[in-house]
């Protein structure tokens, strides 16, 4: 009906020759559509975040064009605006649905999974329609689509089948009746729209991931960066954490605990500030609930010699460098200089992400509730590859921290990182 | 700068002797400082306190340079036009209104110039660098620095930079990214249409004795329109201009 009405009015402003602007046009679809399914879609595409993606630096909003570096060769998102030729003008909500759904476009073509629909065939049908009537209020924007460029063989667009075999089960979320409408809503968020496990489930070489591994953690191909799991208490688990410090984390990009950096700020700065907090704390309800606490492993081998020396020489950097901010006992001056004692991403078994906070440093995300977010200074130009490894060591194995010493190697190693 | 930490411990010291209520300071202690200072802290390694700059020739002085030029160049590397990756990474996640507040900050920071450098050049090149700057080159369409810059080059405000302070080898890499479209600004993109009238020998000329004058004894930039701009700048559009 409604690209009905779209055409036939396209017909008569021609034929009158007077035609008002193409905006006005979508105006006037939207004030036919119901206002608050279109305010409650805008609402979900940010929890979906497909303006991080969709929209390119300098670009208008979801006019696509933004590169993907994957392990695959390098691919570009989609106009996703309501121009006809460009974008998805053309097509209906059953079209968007089966896009979103099933992975597949108008014309039976297949996403590549970078398109993370193996989450979103988990949202609803009225949630989907909601989302398509939002996207048809938006400004079109003429924008060609642009050729993913991927190496061989991975070029071959019927590869997906196969992908689709090993990694995809297509249907919608299916509430779990023992359990709290709250944390029901808090699974199909984070599952569902937020598809966290695009980072949190371990990928492998197929760039797929596996259900029996979900959200187990892993490191996010091209960024280097760890996503850490979120269901062992010795990563990102969240068991031991109060509901407040979750929602703070999700909304405001601080908490007592902890502060995101990396790719998990670019989700809390598109994303998760704009979710109400009935949505975060279901959110935090639900990831509290998935948290299991793993035997402990072994504490740090005893300190050798050499460990020690280096531990040593941590200390000193540590003192001169980090203590004005993080504290002589790691306490820190939560939330925006974060505590280390007892914080558990410094300890986990991969040392990435705190290598890279040493050198590169990095802001919390300016969000609704801290506009003006505290930051790490970097220090790779300052600090040696064997200082920032003493230092990342240090600030690992003290205060009761149970991680391992890591060597200058890896700290040289992640300084070839890409920094976006 | 230091003055005013001084001033802040002798505070701090009087109100541990003085306070009765000595929980308030306890939380003051554990929390970190609402001071802009201590929010630029990322910016320092590389810019030094208060954006006076290092004794690394690649980075730049940020104090005193107009915060319209500071917040121009901040939303240019958010985006990635202007390129530098550990730039681009620190300003991903940052909100315009915070751009602007910290552009505000370093373009209200005075502290002293660093002494102008001695020139690794002749007095011949010097003395180009010195004509390019001063009357710019008619022959090739280069106008010179100061019609824009100012005639003390401190820049105009509100998004002229001043270019002093600056070491050759940051000036003439700047100028080197105009000249080849690595470093580009707002259409009409004046800095990239002058640099393109410049050849190598002039880029290191005029970078050279832009490093090797003495500082004014006022380094702030000039007013707003206090000089008429010989041409039209997308970074500092003239809002009375015909349309």
């Amino acid at each position: 009906m409604i690209m009905e009405r779209e055409w036939s009015y396209l017909a008569l402003c021609l034929s009158l020759l007077a035609c008002p602007s193409a905006s006005s046009a979508q105006e006037k679809l939207a004030a036919g559509a119901d206002a608050a399914g279109i305010e409650k879609g805008e609402y979900l595409a940010r929890a979906g975040d497909c303006i991080a993606c969709h929209t390119a630096p300098e670009s208008p909003t979801f006019s696509g064009g933004r590169p993907m570096p994957t392990p695959f060769g390098t691919l570009y998102t989609s106009n996703i605006t309501p121009d006809p030729a460009t974008g998805i003008g053309k097509w209906t909500a059953d079209d968007f649905y089966e896009t979103m759904h099933n992975g597949r476009y108008p014309d039976g073509g297949l996403l590549y999974p970078a398109m993370p629909f193996a989450s979103y065939t988990k949202v609803t049908r009225e949630d989907s329609d909601a989302i398509y009537a939002y996207l048809r209020t938006i400004d079109p924007v003429v924008h060609k689509n642009r050729e993913h460029e991927l190496s061989f063989p991975y070029n071959n667009r019927s590869l997906v089948l196969g992908w689709r075999t090993l990694f995809f089960s297509e249907g919608e979320f299916q509430p779990d009746e023992d359990k709290s409408v709250e944390w029901n809503r808090g699974a199909y968020l984070v599952e569902g729209l937020g598809h966290c496990g695009m980072c949190h489930t371990p990928i492998n070489a197929l760039g797929g991931s596996s259900d029996s591994e979900a959200f187990k953690g892993g490191l996010i191909p091209m960024q280097n960066w760890y996503a850490p799991s979120l269901t062992s208490n010795k990563e990102a688990g969240l068991g031991d954490w109060s509901i407040k410090d979750i929602t703070d984390l999700l909304q405001k990009g601080v908490s007592a605990r902890g502060a995101v950096y990396g790719p998990m700020a670019d989700v809390v700065y598109n994303s998760l500030q704009y979710l109400t907090d009935e949505d975060t704390v279901a959110m935090a309800v639900y990831l509290k609930s998935i948290a299991q606490d793993s035997p402990q492993s072994p504490v740090s081998r005893l300190p050798s010699s050499e460990s020690s020396l280096l531990i040593s020489l941590g200390k000193t950097v540590y003192d001169g460098q980090c203590a004005s901010c993080h504290g002589v006992g790691g306490e820190g001056k939560p939330p925006h200089f974060p505590p280390l004692a007892g914080n558990q991403s410094i300890q986990m078994d991969s040392a990435v992400n705190a290598i890279r906070m040493v050198l590169n440093g990095g802001y919390a995300p300016g969000t609704k509730s801290n506009p003006m977010p505290y930051g790490m200074p970097p220090f790779a130009v300052s600090l040696s590859d064997n200082e920032v490894a003493a230092v990342v060591s240090y600030i690992r194995t003290s205060w009761g921290n149970r991680g391992t010493t890591v060597s200058a190697a890896e700290a040289n190693e992640l300084r070839k990182a890409p920094l976006q | 700068m230091k003055q005013r930490r001084g001033a802040y411990k002798i505070l701090g010291a009087v109100i541990v002797l003085f306070s009765v209520d000595s929980a308030a300071y306890a939380e003051n202690a554990t929390a970190a400082p609402d001071t802009m200072e201590a929010r630029v802290q990322p910016c320092t390694p590389c810019h030094g306190l208060a954006g006076k700059g290092t004794t690394d020739a690649y980075f730049p002085r940020l104090a005193g340079k107009p915060a319209g030029y500071l917040y121009n160049q901040l939303i240019a590397f958010r985006s990635g036009r202007r390129k530098y990756p550990p730039m681009n990474y620190l300003l991903q996640f940052m909100p315009d209104d915070y751009l602007r507040k910290i552009s505000a900050y370093f373009a209200e920071q005075r502290p002293p110039l660093p002494p102008a450098s001695n020139a690794e050049v002749s007095g011949k090149v010097l003395e180009r660098g010195k004509t390019i700057a001063t009357q710019g080159d008619l022959d090739s369409g280069v106008p010179a620095c100061v019609s824009c810059h100012g005639p003390s080059l401190t820049g105009q405000e509100p998004a002229i930079p001043g270019l002093l302070g600056l070491r050759a080898t940051y000036l003439s890499a700047q100028l080197g990214g105009w000249r080849y479209g690595t470093r580009t600004a707002i259409a009409p993109d004046c800095m990239q249409i002058v640099a393109g009238h410049l050849n190598e020998d002039d880029v290191r000329a005029v970078a050279a004795w832009l490093s090797s004058i003495p500082a004014p004894a006022d380094a702030s930039p000039a007013s707003a329109k206090s000089y008429a701009l010989p041409f039209a700048c997308g970074s500092q559009p003239d809002e009375d201009a015909p349309k």
